[in-house]
């Protein structure tokens, strides 16, 4: 009874007690309170709405609707002459004198730089490799992939280059692919030169990253980009403080052979704070004293270049290819890295391979030297061809010769340089178009032949290619 | 009639004819984590998180040596490269059991392999190799399920031969001048081995994936990936644009619905039909050690009138009667399969992938794929490998080596291996044909006890914990190979049973009695024709 008692007058008290608290509470905080009262009592009543309106259907309707529904077919049909379905059949190695749809030629298809590709001892120390590891690596880096031979070209490599760290990929194409999307994420700010390869544009994609395309080698252009994007960021200084940028860019650009200005790129890196990531496949062992590719060329401390990626497909002649750059950067890949995590490493004998490259190139360091007076040369000689220019600059050793006058559709641009590409085989010299994706390319390239200068060139053989092509072209261009 | 038994512990799933769909029995069970288990092993990562937390502070406060690599002193002012608690699991949690992956090794990965001894002075931040070698450590962490990692035999001396003819390195695309005779002539074989009308191999597993799907489907394409997809399927299917939608894991009735709705209701918003839809799933999923339920896919996909894509990374070679994989293992025809994609690593010693389908398919991908465009082109040696291993399974080089100490082999040992395992009381999870084999550890301190006591054992093991799996269902994972004798399976039966017992790794609820050792059941198998 007295345990009743008490709760009641303490619950008097508790409501004498709200009773003042609402006599003493300021007048805008009831009308608050009212106003929220009242809002909750209107959604408590409104009529409820789903978010996805769904048609209610039948069972009846709903199987009609999966009876007439027809997929488009898998593929579309290509034709048995679309030009890039009937590949040319190379029979016996891809070297200097290359056996094309069962015609010897010389090669000046092949990105063999260096001419390491038919060099015996590179094939000598690959053998041994073989013999001992076998062909496969039977797993990722992780899980019993990584050789000794892994461990030894990694440094090798980071010593060539003069940096910390270096870092390996099976597959000459995931090596950018892998890299750019492990740093740059959903959110960060990349600059990427018009003129990046494919594999830059996949690994951008890849990223979600915001991609602001400046023009071709236009610093300018870059600039004006660099500061629009400092003026957004002073808008809005916390989101600027969190978000990355990148510029990507070649050392000799694949597309147009032609080289980035690095030292300009370096000192807009300082000025707006943005890292540098350099693709360096076609001028790793051909530009530089030693080979070690557009920062030698012009003299930039590589620490300043926040990561430099490479495939070893061109002068290196193996496959696959690597990262270099400081621990800093580097070390990251290997938990982020898809393409090198979650991918089988590459396999022992041609990480052989490429170590006997590297030490040819060490020892011997005039080849780069006599590789480029080759370039030169074939660029001299390829000028004044009536109806075709060159493209590139004359120390790159694959340049491109495009027509000067474009019939306008690019499938009869195709088709004629096809027949002066057929007419220089039946010559006995090797050449091959450029392939593009027309549809999936950003910035499509016009079309072009691909004409590779390598070491093992000599001057006879560059002149009489150059002979033969402008016959072509006096041929087949009129 | 699909009997699925529901038991308290666990799920075992007898799916026995299915209207006739499956020719044999499909059993595969994941058994369900113990409540003790997931409460101790939430609790072990509480402390661990904890005891990050302390450790960063240390390290900021610099009372504790920081080893980590630090960004320039020029690019201080710059944006960092890495957000803290990016890394914060790296740090914390993955140094401390570090040694455990990236193990070097200096032999051929066979059943046997020689490890490098490498030691760690700082707890793992750096290490050093000694200069020793650990020999003869059996092998139960490479993917060489037909043993075709060697080497010396016939495989390794066509292997030299084309080395020193072809050298090592290509140096052009396939549609440039990088076309091999070599590759056409792995192709047909290709083709002739999958039962296919034609295929077209590329120099990259990874990447056969990531560049040929983009290629297959684009925008207003409504792709249905499998939960547990590898990486590659998922980021192909990223790169094409389409619509991703996720169903559970080998759950057909997830499948199922979400084809209806894909059709029912169209594109979201517009309603406009789906131009096509892609199924993506894997033969064997390589974390769950789970076989695809092909039958009951290839019914729905007939059904709704979508594509299929089945890569078979880890089940060429490893599943079936003659080795052609997870189509020859249910007796499936391989032109019902739109799409099949496998790679070349794991049962055939070699690297790279292929693709086989119908040639409006190949010729399609000849033209537009992204690799044959802008990637080089697979290396001769690597090439040789393939047509020579391809063509032992195939019984072609005069032998029966393939099929009867290779495919016949692999299959015992599953077998066996499994069912020991089961035996001993661990919880196994998958199918039980399935070569990879995953035994839940759950625990993160015992993970890295697991590696580290199995190598004082010599034998190397996978363990795998966050984040290629959940938090709490961490694992070690064998892969049986056909070059493990009986001996070999028994040492690391007895080394496994020790260092479960040693750690309390025993969790099954489920005991199974061991049945006396009987010679292998042939029936196994159906009897089929070449």
């Amino acid at each position: 009874m007295i345990q009743t008692t008490k709760m009641a007058s303490g619950q008097q008290w508790v409501l004498v007690e709200m009773v003042q608290a609402f006599y003493e509470a300021p007048a805008y905080h009831l009308i608050l309170e009212g106003i929220l009262i009242l809002w909750i009592i209107r959604l408590l009543f409104s009529k409820t709405y789903k978010l996805q309106e769904r048609s209610d259907l039948t069972e009846k309707e709903k199987e009609e609707l999966i009876e007439e529904w027809q997929p488009e077919p898998l593929v579309p049909a290509v034709s048995n002459d679309h030009p890039s379905l009937n590949y040319d059949v190379v029979t016996g190695p891809p070297s200097h004198k290359i056996t094309v749809n069962g015609k010897e030629c010389i090669n000046f298809a092949s990105f063999n730089f260096l001419g390491l590709l038919d060099n015996e001892r590179v094939k000598q120390k690959a053998l041994a490799s073989l013999k001992k590891y076998g062909v496969g690596t039977c797993g990722p880096r992780g899980f019993y992939g990584t050789f000794d031979v892994h461990l030894e070209l990694e440094e090798r490599l980071a010593k060539f280059m003069k940096t910390e760290e270096a870092i390996i990929y099976s597959y000459g194409f995931a090596t950018i692919a892998s890299a750019i999307p492990a740093y740059s994420k959903r959110g960060d700010i990349v600059f990427v030169d018009e003129a990046a390869c494919f594999s830059i544009q996949k690994g951008l994609q890849a990223s979600r990253s915001f991609i602001k395309y400046f023009k071709h080698n236009d610093m300018e252009d870059l600039e004006r980009l660099l500061k629009e994007q400092e003026l957004e960021d002073q808008k809005n200084p916390r989101k600027a403080r969190v978000t990355r940028r990148f510029i990507v860019v070649e050392g000799l650009y694949m597309n147009t052979s032609d080289i980035c200005p690095l030292p300009e790129l370096v000192k807009l890196k300082y000025k707006y704070k943005v890292r540098i990531f350099l693709e360096e496949s076609m001028s790793f062992g051909v530009l530089g004293e030693h080979g070690r590719g557009v920062t030698e060329h012009f003299g930039v401390s590589i620490d300043d270049i926040d990561l430099i990626s490479a495939n070893m497909e061109n002068a290196v002649a193996s496959i696959g290819g690597f990262c270099c750059g400081r621990s800093f950067v580097i070390d990251h890949q290997r938990l982020s890295g898809q393409g090198y995590c979650f991918s089988a490493s590459l396999p022992p004998m041609l990480a052989s391979a490429a170590i006997e490259a590297l030490n040819i190139m060490e020892e011997d360091p005039e080849i780069f030297t006599i590789l480029r007076e080759k370039c030169k040369h074939a660029h001299k000689a390829l000028q004044d061809i009536p109806g075709l220019k060159v493209v590139g600059e004359a120390f790159a050793p694959a340049l491109h010769l495009q027509l000067e006058h474009s019939t306008g559709s690019r499938e009869s641009d195709v088709r004629t340089l096809r027949s002066i590409i057929d007419y220089c085989l039946d010559r006995q010299i090797a050449l091959t178009q450029a392939r593009y994706l027309d549809k999936e390319e950003r910035f499509l390239p016009p079309p072009s032949i691909r004409v590779v200068v390598t070491v093992e060139q000599t001057e006879e053989e560059i002149e009489k290619a150059t002979s033969c092509i402008r016959e072509a072209a006096l041929a087949r261009l009129e | 009639m699909n009997t699925v038994m529901h038991h308290p512990l666990h799920c075992v799933h007898h799916g026995s004819c299915n209207g006739g769909l499956y020719s044999r029995p499909f059993i595969e069970s994941f058994e369900e984590t113990p409540m003790l288990v997931a409460v101790l092993t939430y609790m072990g990562y509480g402390i661990l998180t904890i005891f990050g937390y302390l450790r960063d502070f240390l390290r900021a406060r610099k009372i504790e040596k920081c080893h980590i690599a630090r960004e320039r002193e020029e690019q201080k002012d710059f944006v960092p490269l890495y957000q803290d608690f990016e890394n914060f699991y790296t740090r914390n949690l993955y140094m401390r059991i570090r040694d455990n992956w990236n193990r070097p090794i200096c032999s051929v990965p066979a059943d046997k392999v020689d490890l490098v001894e490498r030691v760690s002075y700082d707890y793992n931040w750096t290490f050093s190799h000694t200069g020793r070698v650990v020999k003869d450590v059996i092998n139960m962490g490479s993917y060489n399920y037909l043993g075709f990692s060697e080497n010396k035999g016939s495989c390794a001396d066509a292997v030299a031969e084309v080395t020193l003819k072809y050298g090592a390195g290509v140096g052009s695309t396939r549609q440039e001048m990088g076309n091999l005779d070599g590759h056409e002539e792995l192709e047909k074989l290709v083709a002739r081995f999958l039962g296919v009308e034609s295929a077209m191999a590329f120099g990259m597993g990874f990447a056969t994936n990531s560049m040929n799907i983009p290629a297959l489907a684009g925008k207003g394409c409504l792709i249905l990936s499998d939960e547990l997809n590898h990486a590659s399927l998922v980021l192909g299917a990223r790169l094409s644009g389409s619509t991703i939608r996720v169903f559970k894991h080998n759950n057909m009735q997830s499948l199922e619905k979400l084809l209806r709705d894909a059709i029912v209701h169209g594109q979201p918003r517009t309603h406009r039909p789906w131009k096509k839809i892609l199924i993506l799933v894997e033969g064997i999923y390589s974390m769950e050690g789970s076989i695809i339920r092909l039958p009951e896919v290839i019914a729905l996909k007939k059904k709704y009138k979508a594509y299929l894509y089945l890569d078979e990374a880890h089940s060429i070679g490893a599943l079936g009667g003659r080795g052609r994989g997870v189509v020859d293992y249910f007796g499936l025809d391989p032109t019902d399969v739109d799409i099949m994609m496998g790679t070349f690593t794991k049962s055939f010693g070699a690297a790279g992938g292929y693709i086989g389908g119908k040639k409006e398919l190949i010729d399609y991908l000849r033209s537009h794929s992204h690799s044959a465009v802008y990637a080089t082109s697979m290396s001769p040696p690597v090439v040789e490998q393939i047509i020579t291993s391809m063509k032992c399974i195939m019984g072609e080089d005069g032998t029966t080596i393939g099929k009867s100490h290779r495919i016949q082999q692999l299959a015992e040992n599953t077998v066996y291996f499994r069912r020991r395992l089961r035996e001993m009381g661990f919880i196994i999870y998958g199918n039980n044909d399935s070569p990879v084999v995953p035994l839940m550890v759950y625990m993160p301190a015992k993970i890295g006890a697991f590696g580290r006591e199995m190598l004082k054992r010599n034998i190397g093991v996978v363990v795998v914990g966050f984040p290629a799996t959940p938090i709490i269902e961490s694992r070690a994972r064998f892969c049986v190979s056909a070059a493990h004798t009986k001996e070999m399976l028994d040492q690391a039966l007895s080394a496994i049973s020790e260092v479960g017992d040693l750690l309390q790794l025993k969790y099954s609820r489920h005991r199974i009695l061991p049945t006396l050792d009987r010679p292998f059941d042939e029936t196994t198998y159906e009897e089929c024709e070449d």
